[in-house]
């Protein structure tokens, strides 16, 4: 089959760096133009003043109609480059693409609105600004009303409306365009739950119609459901293109997203300052093996390595723990009173953080390591996403489910104690267990 | 639970594809036909972005339409005690107020959308950077918006010239020709100044005061007679300057004279070149927009 999106070697250079500010005032640019003529209008490839990076570097690929693709990588790694280039926001330095089917892109729910109006108004602007046209607003207009479920409100300026309510409008106009070629980015992030839910089984329902979609998420649970193909971008290139799940997989367990054990071999490169290095980071089980898959039932460790260079300083190693939404689960620090009390003799310290069975809920954790003074309060490092480990439930029947196997959110998961009072309405008489 | 379970296997209802991209993305994207195509495709997000400019406005000031008129009719007001009166700057057989009125009208038309599309792109900045569009949807929609105050003002025009007896006549046919070539006008030293504005913010300072001296410059509190009359060698050079085409033409047309149809031609021409030479400068840096701004 033909493909509805090819892309071929799509390229973006950015200018980075504090030299040069992105816009200028007019002065310097006479001042500049004195030496540099017309440097304004040729867009010179390599600039005197200031970096340049590649935020896109050679991008290539294909999409057949239908199918739905999530775009995963760290931040940074040219996701949200590669959809503005895709949406013609921003022209890519080098490559093509060649589109064939209408394109909608929805990098935000709500561009466009303007507070004054009323939300049957502001139906109408950001239906055009999503590039429907007038007569096809007109006709779905009831249906998009019907979906956002704030009929009562249509004609309030929506200024005095909930952020739930404006979302929900503003998602329900974007649900209702007609693309062949969908392109989402992180929406999915606002909202609560149901609102979310709305979202999912609309592009799901966007690619039963035969709609190519183009997902880019930070959500590995959101990619995996919706997305049978991934495509694992870093530092502006594709690392690995192919079913989601192996691609996921292989971003959450490879070097390019985190593993279970970091370790610094090199003091020069490793987080830290003069009082205190970084070593080592890793997730053991209660056996003490490293791993990145943890039974849900059992305890994990979580452990930091680190040196200290000078001795005299009072220091609190520190976990953050974030799971694959990117929600902070917990904060954890050593409360120790034996090392908390007093400055630390010079040396390599290893602490470890035990986080109890049936505590986590399924899915992706990623660990931030610190350690810092906390008088006055002095981070000594922090090494973002330094870890990560996947805790998983194998149903057996013991675990917080119980014998339940479907959907089951929630951002921790106890297995709680319960107690049940009865009292029988056959004979009225009082039982207790 | 059954809802979120997505089946992985695409059910493709197989639509046949163009034989052609509808869109292809490839750096340096020309200015040409196509894009005239495309900004023509999008004339209902103008039409929307107008629309939401003018409807915003008026809910926003609490005098509403009111301030549209009242700025062309203080500004008349003043003029016509300090110039009209006092000064006795000739108004070449009209009432001083009803000539200052019907410069001002155009005048203010033409002043205001440059101003204000100037301040489009970065006010959209939100826009530019979420969706795609022509990107000369935004200085034309600000254009367009000003052509409703317009309008309105035009009515109290009508108020004025009946209150001073001056009686309309078949020439007003062209006050909408008019309009619309001060609105080119507009678009063209509008777009040039909101392209520029967007690397160099300090657009905006230099701005109001290039504005103030062009209406100097221009046919508003005199009428153009009075340059002809008084230099009619510099007048050929005065003649470059649009403004004084528009005005006068809108005089002629207002208060039933013969039209200089030569002098229009002209202004014409160079509203046009204008035009041109800015939609060009604007399609080549709007490409950067989205990284700016």
């Amino acid at each position: 089959m033909r493909p509805i999106i090819k892309a071929e070697g799509l390229a973006k250079q950015y200018r980075v760096g504090t030299s040069e500010p992105s816009y200028r005032t007019l002065r310097d640019a006479i001042a500049g133009a004195a030496v540099a003529p017309f440097k304004l209008l040729s867009r010179s490839r390599r600039s005197s003043r200031g970096e340049t990076v590649w935020a896109l570097d050679g991008v290539s690929f294909d999409a057949q109609p239908g199918e739905v693709i999530g775009i995963i990588g760290r931040n940074g790694a040219g996701k949200s480059t590669l959809l503005k280039v895709l949406s013609r926001i921003t022209e890519p330095t080098r490559g093509r693409a060649d589109l064939y089917g209408r394109v909608s892109s929805l990098l935000e729910v709500g561009t466009g609105f303007h507070p004054e109006l009323t939300g049957r108004e502001n139906v109408y602007l950001n239906g055009a600004i999503l590039g429907m046209a007038r007569t096809e607003i007109k006709r779905k207009f009831d249906e998009i009303v019907a979906f956002s479920g704030i009929e009562k409100f249509i004609d309030t300026p929506v200024k005095w409306y909930s952020s739930g309510m404006y979302l929900r409008l503003a998602f329900s106009v974007a649900a209702h365009l007609e693309p062949e070629i969908l392109i989402v980015d992180e929406v999915l992030a606002v909202g609560d739950a149901s609102f979310q839910r709305k979202c999912l089984n609309k592009m799901q329902s966007v690619s039963e119609q035969g709609r190519t979609v183009l997902f880019v998420s930070h959500d590995m649970t959101a990619v995996t459901r919706l997305c049978p193909r991934a495509i694992l971008l870093d530092h502006g290139k594709v690392l690995s293109d192919g079913p989601a799940h192996d691609v996921v997989s292989a971003y959450l367990t490879s070097g390019v997203g985190t593993t279970a054990a970091r370790v610094w071999d090199d003091p020069a490169s490793a987080p830290g300052n003069d009082i205190t290095r970084l070593r080592a980071v890793r997730v053991r089980t209660e056996d003490g093996r490293v791993t990145d898959a943890v039974d849900i039932r059992r305890s994990i460790g979580i452990e930091i390595e680190f040196e200290v260079l000078q001795s005299g300083h009072r220091l609190t190693p520190n976990f953050h723990v974030f799971n694959e939404k990117g929600v902070n689960v917990f904060i954890t620090k050593d409360l120790d009173r034996e090392w908390q009390d007093r400055p630390r003799p010079t040396g390599v310290y290893t602490s470890t953080a035990w986080i109890p069975g049936n505590f986590l809920a399924e899915g992706t954790l990623l660990v931030g390591a610190a350690v810092s003074t906390l008088d006055p309060v002095t981070i000594h490092f922090f090494e973002r996403d330094a870890v990560a480990f996947h805790v998983v439930d194998s149903l057996d029947g013991d675990s917080a489910r119980g014998e339940y196997a479907g959907r089951y959110p929630g951002v921790i998961r106890p297995a709680l104690k319960w107690t049940t009072d009865f009292k029988s309405a056959a004979n009225g008489t009082e039982a207790s267990r | 639970m059954s809802e979120t379970i997505i089946s992985h296997a695409p059910s493709v209802k197989t639509r046949p594809l163009p034989e052609h991209p509808l869109v292809t993305i490839e750096p340096g994207r020309g200015f040409g036909g196509a894009w005239l195509r495309e900004v023509w495709a999008y004339r209902e997000l103008l039409v929307f972005l107008a629309w939401r400019d003018v409807k915003v406005r008026y809910k926003q000031t609490a005098l509403g339409v009111l301030w549209v008129v009242m700025q062309p009719l203080l500004m008349t007001l003043i003029f016509s005690v300090f110039l009209g009166k006092l000064a006795r700057v000739p108004s070449d057989g009209l009432p001083y107020p009803v000539m200052v009125f019907a410069g001002l009208l155009p005048w203010t038309f033409f002043s205001n959308a440059v101003t204000q599309s100037v301040t489009s792109i970065v006010g959209n900045a939100n826009l530019i950077t979420k969706v795609y569009f022509p990107r000369l949807i935004i200085p034309a929609a600000a254009v367009v918006a000003r052509l409703f105050d317009f309008a309105v003002a035009l009515i109290i025009l009508f108020g004025l010239m009946a209150f001073y007896g001056v009686s309309p006549t078949w020439n007003m046919a062209m006050v909408p020709v008019l309009a619309l070539l001060a609105a080119i006008l507009a678009l063209g030293c509008g777009t040039f100044a909101a392209a520029l504005n967007v690397r160099y913010r300090d657009i905006g300072v230099v701005l109001p005061v290039m504005i103030q001296l062009w209406m100097f410059a221009s046919p508003i509190l005199y009428p153009a007679r009075l340059v002809r009359d008084a230099w009619p060698r510099a007048y050929r050079l005065y003649e470059l300057n649009p403004i004084v085409g528009i005005v006068d033409g809108f005089r002629s047309a207002l208060f039933g004279r013969a039209f200089d149809w030569s002098a229009l031609g002209k202004t014409t021409l160079i509203a046009m070149l204008i035009l041109t030479a800015s939609a060009y400068f604007f399609r080549r840096v709007e490409r950067g927009f989205a990284d700016v701004i």
